[in-house]
């Protein structure tokens, strides 16, 4: 057991070190990382080291250089008190950077420990701390300040002390969720396993995963310590000893008319600081998301990208018999792809051929990932951000559809040619009514009114079968069952009288008895209403149930297409035969059956 | 709804009631020899202990806790030591100046801030661009960094606006409209930041939403989706930082007023935490807080307005 259990500790271990040292010296390599890093540390050092850099004494008040303009014995001038403002404003950037940094620091160890004990241990400690946060959030942090002010004076590290517990439920919010999240892991359970004790747990996995998230928090939350602690100063409740950047702003403002080139210099140091901090935590968040896997962007040149359309002819099956019904939808050629972040383009669809004719069934079929439910987006040119038909025509009534414009497009949509969605529950928009859902289409599609649309959607519900048509047409999505929902969708997809309806796998979300029912109600109603029917689908029973001609898809390609009753009959492509083969395999009939017998049982199995 | 909102009210209430304890007894905790201070240092002892004495200080902490609670409640929050005026006139008379001006920042934001956002959301390139660099400065830039620099450039030197003074809205909505667009301007710039980012990701995330394709399906133009469907259900995260920004903004108001002049809470608030006058902080702490209380309830009621799932339960 231990043998085997601590192998995963030093893997993930030395992955998370891996992954920092990347992120770390590609910090470097990120441009705005590196400045913001520079400006940091440019402020940090002139901090550090204001006694040396500083020509005067910061606080030595001058009466005859009150007000004094830029040059000579002060080189930024001096301030209301004749004070030198250069010396001031290296001495703030120490007392500044420093206030802001107590502030984290305080908040860090506050939030961090509370978090690693409540996510660790979870149990009392953790509802307690809900509540203090909720008590600290309940009241604006200047408000809070403010009220401490009043009581522990204008020193700045009391103030600061006290906006880092105003701050720590940052802190304390991260670590936890962190923690919870790591605690359940792999190589936690593997270590404790292996006898390591809660201490060295939480100081060498746990710490280590969060700490770049601390890291990032930190530098956004000295960014606002640094404009609470200025704000604090600026409105002069600050200890007027320690010279701050608030300190030097409420001087000049208060001499805003006659010197306000004294606002400059603090205000670019507040600016220049917290914009530091702010890129310096974007950058490195960016950095780690990267190093988590997250492709580099890259504009896309895909202008010139040529499709790829090679590959086998599918196999077509003769006509049984004469079909003289027009042709409504022609597919020739369709090449669907994706942009890819490296420029390229990734093709999900590689030049598919297939043709509905007027009032018939037509069943795309083929497992998950082969394209047919691409295929079917595309003809309504619904393809999610980033896809698009590389090459190829839609032909539909006499327009190709890949070319028309968007306006055109939405006249197509659902006035004659409707959609019936996958997944029923989340294909209703959760916030409107199930009612409003289906007269909103009609009075834009078909400019009927209101009150003959809501007329119509309550005898659509009834005739889709469902018992209560008024309850559903109130009810909102959450409050309906997928069956229901289903039918819901299947209504919404008839009501505009559309010649087309592409259902995309309409029975795979749902229950196998519901499965039946929406059959059959699918199969009623394309025979009452003579709509063409273009239908996705990977399960040969369905196509069985209810269509004149099949398209078998691999690959992004159609292998084989034809009449549905000729392909039951006499597969010929070995892929169709495998897929005829998976259905024979978890069928309930297990002995060997000959060919003819096929349809009929699966029609059974299907219906039934 | 109604027992929905009466709920919300009570852990309001409980809520209000904890920390405005926690405040009272801290402060108190926490203050040193108030009469003294009040007093200066020529006072006798006499005039401190009389004085003292006067303020109730010579009461144990737990006997004027409950004092103070059972006249809060009537809505008596007593007088300030330095003024003598009652607390609930002091605060009363300025809070209406200082909500017109969160209010009216609250409704710039949401508008502008949501308009940035389904820009960004739905150009993408440079507007997407544009959109997370003012981001990274609204975010950045403290507020009275920018109302300084405003009251610099439109008031000073283009001499657009008045650099201070302020108009009651009461009094003249134009008048009130020239006093605080630059404050609004100021304070908005980081909430508007926050707003924008938020509605640009939860658009984002609600345009990839399967019901968009089937609304499309039925013929329904994008922009339709998008601004009858898509902006309801990203509504209510941005309903959540609105709330966090209201709270935000009720403190940037507290600085601004003072760059502007505007006699709304904020220098009472200033004032009362330099003298250390705690009856008129403890109001100050009680009003925010209740602000904030209702703020919350208000954006819950809407959030389960746009949302029907978190309407009932």
């Amino acid at each position: 057991m231990s043998e085997s259990a601590s192998t995963p500790v030093p893997t993930v271990a030395a992955e998370l070190r891996a992954a920092r040292s990347h992120v770390g010296r590609r910090l470097l390599k990120n441009p705005t990382g590196l400045v913001a890093l520079i400006v940091l540390t440019v402020m940090v050092l002139l901090a550090v080291f204001a006694d040396l850099l500083a020509p005067m004494d910061p606080s030595k008040a001058n009466i005859q250089d009150v007000l004094a303009p830029a040059g000579g014995a002060h080189p930024l001038g001096a301030d209301s008190a004749g004070r030198d403002v250069l010396s001031r404003l290296l001495f703030a950037t120490r007392f500044s950077i420093a206030g802001a940094l107590w502030a984290v620091l305080i908040a860090a160890v506050i939030g961090v420990t509370s978090g690693l004990i409540a996510g660790y241990y979870q149990k009392w400690f953790e509802s307690v701390s809900v509540w203090v946060i909720s008590i600290i959030q309940a009241l604006p942090g200047i408000v809070v300040l403010l009220a401490a002010r009043a009581v522990v004076g204008p020193s700045i590290w009391l103030i600061m002390a006290v906006f880092g517990v105003i701050l720590s439920p940052a802190f304390y919010r991260l670590t936890y969720t962190a923690v919870v999240g790591v605690r359940n892991e792999l190589f936690i359970d593997a270590a404790r396993v292996a006898g390591v004790g809660d201490a060295s747990i939480i100081g060498r996995h746990i710490l280590s995963v969060v700490r770049a998230p601390i890291i990032i928090q930190a530098a956004l939350l000295a960014g606002i310590g640094i404009a609470v602690q200025s704000g604090l100063d600026f409105l002069g409740l600050g200890d007027t000893n320690v010279p701050t950047w608030g300190q030097m702003l409420s001087d000049a403002f208060s001499r805003m008319y006659q010197a306000p080139v004294l606002l400059i210099w603090p205000s670019l140091a507040i600016a220049l600081t917290s914009i530091s901090l702010v890129l310096f935590g974007n950058a490195l968040r960016d950095e780690l998301e990267r190093a988590a896997g997250k492709p580099k962007k890259k504009r896309r040149g895909t202008t010139g990208y040529v499709p790829d359309t090679s590959g086998d002819a599918p196999v077509v099956h003769d006509e049984e018999r004469a079909d003289d019904r027009p042709t409504l939808l022609a597919v020739d050629g369709l090449v669907v792809g994706y942009d890819q972040p490296d420029g390229g383009v990734k093709q999900v669809v590689n030049g598919v051929s297939l043709t509905v004719r007027k009032g018939e069934v037509h069943g795309l079929i083929g497992e998950s990932g082969s394209g047919k439910t691409q295929t079917a987006w595309s003809i309504l040119r619904l393809l999610p951000a980033g896809g698009r038909i590389v090459a190829g025509t839609v032909s539909f009534d006499g327009k190709d559809l890949a070319h028309l414009s968007e306006s055109a497009m939405v006249k197509i949509r659902g006035r004659r040619i409707a959609y019936i969605p996958q997944e029923p529950m989340s294909n209703l928009d959760p916030s409107f009514t199930i009612g409003s859902q289906l007269v909103e289409p009609m009075t834009v599609t078909l400019g009927i009114s209101k009150a003959e649309a809501k007329e119509r959607a309550l005898a659509l519900l009834g005739r889709v079968g469902l018992p209560d048509p008024k309850k559903t047409f109130d009810s909102y999505p959450h409050e309906v069952s997928g069956g229901q929902a289903q039918r819901v969708l299947i209504a919404g997809a008839v009501s505009c009288e559309a010649d087309l309806i592409i259902a995309d796998e309409p029975t795979t979300a749902l229950d196998v008895t519901v499965q039946a029912d929406i059959l059959d109600l699918l199969r009623d109603l394309q025979s009452d209403l003579h709509v063409a029917v273009l239908i996705v689908t990977h399960n040969f029973g369905v196509v069985a149930d209810l269509c004149d001609r099949v398209s078998v898809m691999q690959n992004g390609r159609i292998v084989e297409t034809g009449p549905a009753r000729s392909i039951f009959r006499g597969p010929r492509h070995p892929y169709t035969r495998s897929l005829f083969d998976a259905i024979l395999e978890d069928g309930a009939a297990r002995g060997p059956l000959a060919h003819s017998a096929d349809r009929n049982t699966i029609t059974e199995r299907s219906a039934r | 709804m109604l027992r929905f909102i009466l709920r919300r009210l009570l852990a309001g209430v409980i809520l209000l009631f904890v920390a405005s304890s926690l405040a009272y007894l801290l402060l108190y905790l926490g203050a040193g020899d108030i009469a003294r201070q009040i007093l200066g240092v020529s006072a006798t002892q006499e005039q401190v202990a009389a004085k003292a004495a006067q303020l109730g200080l010579d009461q144990p902490l737990i006997v004027r806790y409950v004092d103070w609670v059972g006249h809060a409640i009537t809505g008596d929050f007593g007088a300030s030591w330095f003024t003598s005026q009652p607390v609930v006139a002091a605060i009363t008379s300025r809070l209406a100046v200082t909500l017109s001006l969160v209010i009216g920042t609250t409704v710039v934001t949401a508008l502008v801030g949501t308009a940035l956002g389904v820009w960004a959301a739905r150009k993408r390139g440079a507007a997407d661009r544009f959109v997370q660099i003012v981001s990274v400065l609204g975010f950045a830039i403290p507020g009275f960094l920018i109302a300084i620099f405003l009251v610099n450039v439109f008031a000073l030197n283009l001499g657009w606006f008045k650099p201070t003074g302020f108009v009651q809205l009461s009094t003249s909505f134009p008048g009130w409209l020239s006093t605080v667009t630059l404050p609004i301007l100021a304070l908005s710039i980081g909430a508007i930041a926050a707003i924008a980012s938020q509605v640009r990701g939860s658009v984002i995330d609600t345009m990839r939403q399967d019901w968009v394709r089937t609304l499309r399906s039925r013929g329904l133009s994008e922009n339709r989706v998008l601004y009858k469907h898509v902006l309801r259900n990203a509504g209510g995260p941005a309903l959540a930082v609105l709330a966090v920004q209201f709270v935000g903004l009720l403190g940037g108001a507290i600085i601004v007023e003072k760059i502007f002049a505007i006699p709304g809470l904020g220098p009472v608030a200033v004032d009362s935490t330099a003298r250390g006058d705690i009856p008129l902080v403890m109001g100050l702490v009680v009003v925010t807080a209740a602000i904030v209380v209702v703020v919350n309830i208000v954006i819950e009621i809407l959030h389960g307005f746009l949302n029907p799932k978190a309407r009932i339960s």
